[in-house]
């Protein structure tokens, strides 16, 4: 009887949270569009979020192409297809780890943050204070977080991949031999605009509004302790990636399954 | 950290952002095809076209002239029937142009090779290639010269 109701217990709180959550994603919504008569909110968000997630989504672009190069030549070329490098890369960049490997690094660079951030300004009641000064705290802090993520995520990914593709190049033609103008032209002719480059944006359009989602609802919804802000910023990024890689699974199913 | 200075370095990240999106659009996806226009379809029928597939390159003396928009087959005829597009500003192919189906590389994919004929009337929207040559299928090949080599 114990363990039904220890379980019964659990799946009811599972229900609740995913409940508060919902209702928590419809209110910053309605709070996004008085977000418009101030944009400097947005800016300095997208200053924190964006800006300063930057440095790592460039080097890691970087590096992740350099690698792709890599490996892709060593296993191409004993086919004598190295020139295909080139559409290994991009495409599994367009694809899959652009927006993916982006996502997961938002998570732990941003989404961690702006949790961390509204816990504590919860836990140091100042989400209450701006209460008790009919300050709303959906327009003042949340809406300007979430929608600065949302719109950060894209762009960042679109740079990971971009910077990635120049990694791959770097590789293949720099150190590796392989010709520049192959490079360039099979990749242009297995990578499609609308089949590849878009399904990738809006791949990470979906992480984005997901990652923004969790972080902001995890750090307005945490226990206001220190202990519980740190529980928070844990669940923020293990349920992020979590998120992100079994809705990758399901948007590459549905966008590249019927191929 | 002044205003001016975190307006002016989202600027520069909003900028590279839509930057990096334009490059995957312009220099890595294929967006320069679908600038070429409007072109005209022709049809051709082969016995077997192989692996090639829609979207295949079409050539003229190896130069890319259009693309393959549609793979069917004709139950009149017993045939694939192949509608390809062909950019506006070859208009000057021959009726007795014939098409054949290559393979580019070893492993690579198959295309259309189009070999212009000698007639006056060129081909316009909707007209059929009549002389076709089939894909040449590996097993078909190795059975021929089998054949051949037991004949001796």
């Amino acid at each position: 009887m114990g363990a039904f109701q220890r379980l019964g217990q659990w799946s009811l709180g599972v229900l609740e949270r995913l409940g508060r959550g919902h209702l928590f994603l419809f209110r910053t919504l309605l709070a996004l569009g008085p977000l418009a008569m101030r944009p400097r909110l947005l800016i300095r968000e997208l200053y924190s979020v964006g800006v300063l997630s930057l440095l790592i989504i460039v080097v890691s672009g970087l590096f992740v192409g350099m690698v792709l190069g890599y490996q892709g030549y060593i296993t191409l070329v004993d086919f004598g297809a190295a020139e295909i490098l080139g559409a290994v890369v991009a495409l599994s960049l367009v694809r899959e780890l652009g927006p993916v490997v982006t996502a997961l690094l938002f998570a732990g660079r941003a989404g961690s943050a702006l949790t961390a951030e509204i816990g504590l300004m919860k836990a140091t009641e100042q989400l209450s204070s701006m209460e008790m000064m009919a300050v709303d705290p959906y327009k003042r802090v949340i809406a300007p977080r979430f929608l600065a993520a949302v719109i950060s995520l894209p762009l960042l990914a679109a740079i990971f991949s971009a910077v990635g593709v120049m990694g791959g190049y770097f590789i293949g033609v720099g150190l590796l031999g392989v010709d520049s103008g192959s490079y360039w032209s099979q990749m242009q002719a297995s990578v499609d605009l609308f089949e590849d480059v878009m399904n990738g944006v809006i791949k990470s359009m979906v992480f984005g509004l997901v990652a923004a989602w969790i972080a902001v609802y995890e750090g307005y919804d945490c226990a206001p302790t220190s202990e519980g802000v740190s529980r928070a910023t844990t669940r923020t990024v293990v349920h992020t990636a979590l998120a992100v890689l079994a809705l990758d699974f399901i948007l590459t199913g549905l966008m590249f399954g019927d191929l | 950290m002044t205003t001016r200075w975190i307006e002016i370095t989202v600027g520069i990240f909003v900028a590279l952002g839509l930057a990096g999106l334009f490059m995957l659009a312009l220099q890595v996806s294929n967006l320069g095809e679908y600038r070429g226009g409007e072109g005209y379809e022709v049809h051709a029928h082969f016995n077997n076209i192989g692996g090639l597939k829609v979207r295949a390159p079409v050539t003229i003396s190896g130069v890319r002239v259009g693309r393959v928009t549609d793979i069917r087959y004709d139950p009149q005829r017993y045939q694939a029937r192949v509608t390809m597009n062909i950019s506006a500003a070859h208009d000057y192919l021959p009726t007795d142009t014939q098409a054949s189906i290559y393979t580019a590389g070893l492993l690579g994919e198959q295309y259309i090779a189009l070999e212009p004929g000698g007639e006056e009337e060129v081909l316009a929207d909707g007209d059929t290639i009549l002389f076709t040559q089939s894909a040449v299928v590996l097993e078909e090949l190795i059975g021929r010269m089998l054949v051949n080599m037991t004949s001796d």
